[in-house]
C-alpha cells in the first residue's frame, strides 16, 4: 500500500491505528463538525456495537445522537430515510451485512429514488454502514457479501474501504455528500492496522487507488480481498510474476479509467471479490474491464468469486467458499507464461 | 378515544357504514348523530383552533370546501384524461375520502410535513398543492412537480410540505417518522403526518416505527384511511382484532372519527397535532371513508368484491362534499350560492389546469439521466 492516494484534504502526519478506529474518528470528527449528523442503530451507544467500533461516542455526543433502536432494522432505516429528506445526515448502522435483506425497501425504492422521483426536489444524504465477509463462523446468515445487490440500484452509492486509511477518508466522503451511501466494512479488518493522517482526510467516491504498482498481471480486488491479492502478488514475485493491485474502493461510482488503465498496462486481470461469483460485482468489473481493455488483453479476464453455495459453519467447509492467495496465485501463474 | 370525536353530520343516520360486514369491534362511528346537535352542530366541540371546525369563520370553511372540491373536480378530470388515452399509466383516484384529507391539513402548517398514498392527490392539494402542476405531472410533463419523472404515484411538493406519494403500501411510514425525529432533533414544533390506507395495516414496518415513535415521543400522527378494501378485498379479510388495538399496544393515542364528515376530521386533527406539538407524542388516527372509484382508473368492473348498492349509498348518502355543505347552509354559515360559486370557481381552475398540463411541454429526453444523484 505503499502508493500515495489522489485525496483532496491537507493530511497531518500518519499514524498506525486500527481499521475501527479510523472509522470511530470520521464519525466523531464528522459528528463535532456537523450538528446534523447522527448515528442510529442496535447496540451503537453504550455497547459501541458488538464489534466496538462506536466505543466512546456516546459518551461524546450523547443518547440522542447515538441512538439505540429496536431490533427493528427496516423501522430505523426508514427513520433515517426520512430524517435525512427533512435536513438532517443520519448515518445508519446495521450490524451484518445479511440484514440488507431486511432493509431493501427503505433503500432501494424509498433512499435511492426519491431525488430521481421527485426531479430533483427532495435529497436523501444518508450514510449506512454495514458489514461483508466469511471466515468467521458465524454461518449461512452472518457471513454474506451482498455488496453486489446494493451496487445494482442508480440512486445508491457504494463504498468498500479495504485499509484503516480508507476506512476514514471514505467515510467521512459519505457523510458529505448528498446521496445514500452505503458503506461496506469487512467485519475481519476491524483489527488491522494501518497508517491514517491525523485530521482531515476525505477520499472522494469513485478513486480507485493501486495499492501495489506490478506490470504483468493486475489483480483489481475489492474490500477482504485486497489483502488476499496483496499476498497473493508477494508470492509472486518468487515465481517472477509481477502483480499490480488495484482497489476500487467505490463501486458506485466506479473508477473505471483506473481499472482499465492498470489492465492496458499490464494485459492480464484477475477480478476479485468476495461476493458471490454468479452475477456479482466481480462480473460487472470484468465486463467493464473488457470492454476497456480489450485489445490490449492478452488473455480473458478472470473472476474469483466466493463459491455460489451458501456460507457453512463447519470451518473446513466455510474456508473452501472465500478465495485465498494461494488459488490466486495458481491461477496467475497459469495466465502469465513462463518468460 | 373520545367519545365526542364520533361524528355528527346532518344527514339521517344509516345504522352502518355500508360495507361494514361485521359491526361492533371496530365501527363506533356511525354517522348516526349520537348526541344533541347544538348550534354548533356537534357533540363535545372544544378547543379554539382545534381546526376548521371549531369556529364558524365563514372563510376558512369557505376554504375547506373549496379544498374538498378542488380533490373532487381534480379526480373527476385525472378519470377522464384516463379514459380517453391521454393520460399514460394509470392513477389511484381519492374522490369520496375527501373530508379526511382535507380535515387533517387544515390542522397542519405549511412547515409540518406528510407523507402521502398512491392515492395522493388528495393529500397533496390538501397540503397546498397547484392543480395545474398536479397535472403536468399526471400527463409526464416537464412542467410537473416532479419534471414529470414521478407521475401520479410519486407527487412530492417539498415546499408545501408534502415529503411524497408513495407506491409502497406502508412505505412511507418510516419517512413520516423520521421527519417527526428530525423536527425534534432540530428544535422545531414541525408535525408530521403519515397517511395510508388499511391495507398498510398488513404491513411491519408500520408498527416497527409506532413502536420508535411511541419510545421517543415523537411528533408524528399516523392517519389510517380505512376505505373499506386492501385493493380488491375488503379489509375484515384482511384484518385480525380490532385495528386500534393495534396502536393502543404500544401505548399510542388513538382517535376514531367519521372520515365523511370534514368537521370532525378538523377537529380531532387539530386536537392530536397540538397534542403532538406540545410535545405529547404520537398519535393514531382512523377515519372511516370510502373510495369512490375502483382500485385504480381501470378497475371498471367491481361486482365481484363490492355491490353498486353499496357504492351508491355511499355517494348518496355519505358523501362528504354534500354533508359538509348541508352543514354549513343549515347554519347559515355559507349560503348555498356562495357554495355553488366555490365550485364554479374551481371547475374553471381545474379546466385551466387541465390544459395547461395537455399543453405543457415533455422533458427533453437528455433529462432522463439528470437527477439520478444530488
Amino acid at each position: 500500500m505503499s502508493t500515495p492516494s489522489r485525496t483532496l484534504s491537507k493530511e497531518g502526519p500518519a499514524r498506525t491505528i486500527t481499521f475501527s478506529q479510523a472509522v470511530n474518528e470520521a464519525l466523531a470528527e464528522e459528528m463535532r463538525r456537523d450538528p446534523r449528523v447522527f448515528i442510529l442503530g442496535e447496540d451503537v451507544a453504550e455497547a459501541g456495537t458488538p464489534f466496538k467500533v462506536l466505543s466512546g461516542l456516546v459518551e461524546e455526543f450523547g443518547p440522542e445522537r447515538v441512538r439505540d433502536t429496536p431490533i427493528s432494522e427496516a423501522g430505523f432505516t426508514g427513520v433515517a430515510v426520512g430524517a435525512a429528506m427533512t435536513g438532517m445526515r443520519p448515518v445508519v448502522d446495521l450490524m451484518f451485512g445479511d440484514f440488507l435483506t431486511l432493509v431493501m425497501d427503505q433503500l432501494v425504492n424509498q433512499a435511492a429514488k426519491t431525488h430521481y422521483m421527485s426531479g430533483g426536489k427532495l435529497k436523501v444524504p444518508m450514510v449506512l454502514r454495514t458489514t461483508l465477509g466469511a471466515t468467521r463462523r458465524s454461518a449461512a446468515q452472518h457471513s454474506q457479501s451482498l455488496h453486489a445487490w446494493v451496487s445494482h440500484i442508480p440512486g445508491l452509492k457504494v463504498a468498500l474501504p479495504a485499509t484503516p486509511r480508507d476506512a476514514k477518508g471514505l467515510m467521512k466522503a459519505a457523510i458529505r455528500d448528498d446521496n445514500p451511501v452505503v458503506i461496506v466494512e469487512d467485519k475481519l479488518s476491524f483489527q488491522d492496522k494501518g497508517p491514517v493522517p491525523e485530521g482531515e482526510l476525505i477520499i472522494p467516491l469513485g478513486q480507485a487507488e493501486v495499492k501495489r504498482a506490478g506490470t504483468d498481471i493486475t489483480f483489481v480486488a475489492t474490500s477482504s480481498m485486497v489483502l488476499v491479492a496483496l499476498q497473493a502478488a508477494e508470492q509472486l514475485e518468487a515465481h517472477g510474476i509481477s502483480a499490480e493491485v488495484v482497489d476500487p474502493r467505490s463501486l458506485a461510482p466506479l473508477d473505471a479509467d483506473t481499472l482499465i488503465a492498470s489492465a492496458r498496462k499490464t494485459g492480464r486481470v484477475v477480478v476479485v471479490d468476495e461476493g458471490h461469483q454468479s452475477y456479482g460485482a466481480s462480473a460487472e468489473l470484468a465486463a467493464v474491464i473488457a470492454d476497456g481493455a480489450f485489445y490490449y488483453l492478452d488473455a480473458p479476464v478472470r473472476r474469483m468469486g466466493a463459491m455460489d453455495v451458501p456460507v457453512p459453519f463447519s470451518p473446513v467447509l466455510e474456508d473452501v467458499t472465500v478465495p485465498t492467495p494461494k488459488q490466486l496465485t495458481a491461477l496467475a501463474r497459469e495466465m502469465c507464461p513462463p518468460a | 378515544m373520545t367519545t365526542s370525536w364520533t361524528v355528527t353530520p346532518p344527514e339521517p343516520p344509516s345504522a352502518a357504514p355500508a360495507g361494514s360486514r361485521s359491526m361492533g369491534k371496530e365501527h363506533r362511528v356511525t354517522g348516526r348523530p349520537t348526541a344533541s346537535k347544538s348550534s354548533a352542530g356537534r357533540t363535545g366541540r372544544k378547543a379554539p383552533g382545534a381546526g376548521v371546525s371549531a369556529d364558524s369563520d365563514p372563510p376558512r370553511h369557505l376554504h375547506s370546501y373549496r379544498q374538498m372540491m378542488r380533490i373532487r373536480v381534480f379526480e373527476e378530470h385525472a378519470n377522464d384524461l384516463y379514459l380517453s388515452a391521454k393520460m399514460p399509466g394509470l392513477t389511484h383516484m381519492y374522490a369520496g375520502e375527501e373530508a379526511v384529507a382535507v380535515g387533517v391539513c387544515d390542522a397542519l402548517t405549511r412547515e409540518d410535513y406528510i407523507t402521502s398514498t398512491h392515492r395522493g392527490h388528495g393529500h397533496c392539494i390538501a397540503k397546498g398543492a397547484r392543480l395545474d402542476l398536479m397535472f403536468a405531472e399526471l400527463l409526464g410533463k416537464a412542467s410537473g412537480y416532479n419534471r414529470g419523472k414521478g407521475g401520479s404515484m410519486h407527487i412530492a411538493d417539498q415546499e408545501n410540505g408534502n415529503l411524497g406519494a408513495n407506491a409502497i403500501v406502508g412505505g412511507s411510514a418510516g419517512i413520516a417518522t423520521g421527519a417527526a425525529l428530525s423536527a425534534r432533533m432540530q428544535g422545531t414544533d414541525r408535525v408530521a403526518v403519515c397517511f395510508f390506507g388499511e391495507g398498510a395495516l398488513g404491513q411491519g414496518l408500520l408498527y416497527e416505527v409506532m413502536n420508535m415513535a411511541q419510545l421517543w415521543k415523537l411528533p408524528v400522527l399516523y392517519v389510517c384511511e380505512n376505505n373499506l378494501y386492501n385493493e380488491y378485498t375488503h379489509f375484515e379479510e384482511t384484518t385480525a382484532g380490532a385495528i386500534l388495538d393495534r396502536p393502543r399496544a404500544f401505548g399510542i393515542h388513538t382517535a376514531e372519527v367519521d372520515g365523511q364528515d370534514v368537521t370532525a376530521v378538523s377537529a380531532v386533527a387539530g386536537e392530536l397535532v397540538a397534542r403532538a406539538r406540545r410535545g405529547d407524542g404520537p398519535s393514531f388516527l382512523l377515519a372511516h371513508t370510502y373510495r369512490y372509484y375502483g382500485h385504480h382508473v381501470g378497475d371498471i368492473q367491481r361486482d365481484y368484491y363490492r355491490s353498486k348498492d353499496e357504492e351508491s349509498h355511499w355517494r348518496s348518502e355519505r358523501d362528504p362534499l354534500t354533508l359538509y355543505a348541508a352543514w354549513l347552509t343549515e347554519r347559515g354559515i355559507v349560503t348555498a350560492a356562495e357554495l355553488e360559486a366555490v365550485e364554479a370557481e374551481v371547475r374553471a381552475e381545474a379546466e385551466a389546469a387541465v390544459t395547461f398540463g395537455l399543453e405543457a411541454p415533455y422533458p427533453d429526453e437528455s433529462e432522463v439521466t439528470l437527477h439520478v444523484y444530488a
